[in-house]
């Protein structure tokens, strides 16, 4: 590990100018931690499915990142991303669904008015 | 490639495909009935052929390790045919009267199967996520079913936003693991000493954040209520049972196959989420008039009894687990058999809607009471004997305070779920003689409860019988 204390100039350049794997996880954490943000306080159905979506895509990058840059035996981690952007789809196809039927029955798809169960 | 090894998925699968076409072949607006006959067949014989997979030595994998038949696994996915079948019986009535679209219900209940018994069978995080996934996604659809109530729509939305949120967390620890592990195969990612790096780490918190959302352990509780309050009563009755009893398999095998070593770090933290389940669930309980919210907190703590066996983390643990599982699933069953019939007759499930339900329909309230009474483990029903086969496994492992707390807690639930059984043998008031008339009960839904009920009592009275099957599955397991 490096320690952030002793890093020299070309430290900073070498990780400015060479795209690696903690670029591509950098990234992927901050995608997941907006999308994470958004879905606890956005209150629309429709924004916080969008934010799902943004989380699901920071992990398909970290799986791809994980398997290109790391000494993997197979690829299973691409087949992985694969698979998660098909199940995000079909998540999200039942989500749409869903807020059409919630619509209909209360006008709304803001999740604060959808509070009509509660004990 | 084995195709022997998914024998069970690939049936259920073409029962799925026949469901569907005898849907689109019947005429519109025909009775549905002979569909839930098919599916109720269907499954029936399924289980029936499942009875003769149980094996001694190796058991059979499909591709490359991605897919585990073992005895284990074969246990859960019994459990899980078990518990469709009987509500495929007793919901033949509700389903025809409340839900609009009866013959897709069947082909949604048969996928939501098909994905429990991926995850019951799945041996790398790739398997285990993609039958989460089937089982939540068409949950997410059985929930929001019942189109005439708006509260089934809620229930949907906020099972779709924490399911799908909780989704995403759980992959993205699952791809840390990955990273860290250099595999996505439990065994491979458990020989990987990276696992102890701050990646793996941080994963394998997020991969297990993920599964106690779906097993509604608390803290991770919040959405149970309201989705088994507003989903329709028979599927309610599956996330109860069916849906749980999943998530309780794959959990297991992910601790016990993928994160063996780590066990240390993880089980203070597990017993305390245990320990908080069956306190916060069953004093939540207390206060709740509607009979599935009530039992949806019940359902929080019959997570931490589950739990409590989990982390004693030897084989009487798993073992007593499995049986709490399974009698879990009769209890259920002749709950929400009576709760179908009460919702679809009265329009409701809350208390006042079972009041005086001893003289409209005396057998269901019997049924009901000997059901409740096994949730809460007062012999002879079944759920006493699993909650000692439970605190005697804490207890062994030097858990004693987690003992203690269960046995305290299932003490206090005693009274919740006797508060129901008071409303159904209570003396009718001046202006409710109504609800004394009698309840017409559909003769299939009549025996389906009958045989839970028989089911509950015969294993509390002998417990050997399931607990050999129980011992022979995870004694298969743990070598």
């Amino acid at each position: 590990m490096m320690d952030p204390f002793s890093l020299t100039f070309m430290d900073v350049f070498r990780f400015a100018t060479h795209i690696g794997l903690a670029h591509f996880l950098l990234l992927a954490a901050v995608l997941f931690a907006i999308g994470l943000f958004g879905l606890l306080t956005r209150r629309g159905l429709i924004p916080a499915l969008m934010c799902v979506e943004l989380m699901l895509n920071a992990v398909n990058l970290n799986l791809v990142a994980f398997n290109r840059y790391l000494p993997m035996p197979d690829l299973s981690g691409q087949l992985m991303a694969l698979f998660s952007i098909a199940v995000g789809a079909a998540e999200v196809a039942v989500g749409v669904a869903l807020a059409f039927r919630v619509y209909r029955d209360r006008a709304t798809v803001n999740l604060d008015d959808l509070d009509h169960l509660k004990g | 490639m084995d195709f022997m090894a998914v024998q069970t998925e690939i049936l259920i699968l073409l029962l799925l495909l026949s469901t569907l076409v005898t849907d689109l072949a019947m005429a519109k607006g025909a009775s549905r009935r002979p569909v839930a006959y098919l599916t109720a067949a269907g499954l029936a014989a399924i289980l029936a052929h499942t009875c003769g997979l149980y094996h001694e030595g190796a058991s059979p994998v499909f591709y490359m390790g991605l897919f585990l038949a073992d005895n284990y696994a074969l246990f859960f996915k019994q459990l899980f045919l078990l518990g469709m079948v009987f509500t495929v019986l007793f919901s033949l009535d509700y389903v025809e009267r409340c839900l609009p679209h009866p013959g897709e219900f069947y082909s949604l209940l048969l996928s939501a199967l098909l994905g429990m018994c991926v995850m019951a069978s799945a041996n790398d995080f790739l398997t285990a996520f993609t039958g989460l996934e089937l089982m939540t996604v068409s949950f997410y659809i059985l929930v929001g079913f019942r189109l005439s109530s708006a509260d089934s729509g809620e229930a949907a939305v906020k099972y779709l936003i924490v399911g799908a949120g909780s989704t995403a967390v759980m992959l993205y620890g699952i791809s840390l693991v990955y990273g860290a592990g250099g595999s996505l195969d439990f065994a491979a990612v458990s020989r990987n000493v990276h696992l102890f790096t701050a990646v793996g780490l941080a994963g394998v918190v997020l991969v297990m954040a993920g599964f106690l959302f779906k097993l509604s352990a608390i803290p991770f509780h919040m959405w149970a209520p309201d989705v088994y309050q507003g989903a329709p009563t028979p599927v309610t009755a599956l996330l109860a049972m069916a849906s749980k009893a999943a998530g309780i398999a794959v959990f297991m095998r992910v601790i016990f196959t993928a994160f063996p070593y780590l066990g240390e770090f993880m089980l203070p933290l597990l017993k305390t989420i245990a320990a908080l389940s069956m306190i916060g669930g069953n004093l939540l309980a207390i206060r709740q008039t509607d009979v599935k919210r009530m039992l949806a907190y019940s359902s929080i703590a019959q997570a931490g009894y589950m739990m409590a066996g989990i982390v004693a983390a030897d084989y009487f643990g798993m073992k007593a687990a499995m049986f709490y599982a399974m009698l879990y699933v009769f209890a259920n069953i002749g709950a929400f058999a009576v709760l179908s019939v009460v919702d679809a007759e009265r329009g409701g499930t809350s208390r006042r809607h079972v009041t005086g339900l001893s003289q409209a329909a005396p057998m269901l309230a019997a049924v009901m009471t000997i059901s409740l009474l096994s949730m809460a483990g007062i012999p002879p029903t079944a759920g006493f004997a699993g909650k000692i086969y439970i605190f005697t496994a804490t207890v062994e492992r030097g858990n004693l305070w987690l003992a203690v707390i269960g046995f305290v807690m299932s003490m206090i639930s005693v009274y919740y779920y006797l508060q129901v059984t008071k409303a159904m043998y209570r003396d009718l008031e001046p202006g409710e003689e109504t609800l004394a008339e009698p309840l017409p009960v559909p003769s299939v839904a009549r025996a389906a409860a009958l045989v839970s009920a028989a089911a509950t009592l015969a294993i509390g009275i002998c417990p050997e019988s399931l607990a050999v099957l129980t011992n022979f599955a995870s004694q298969t397991f743990m070598q």
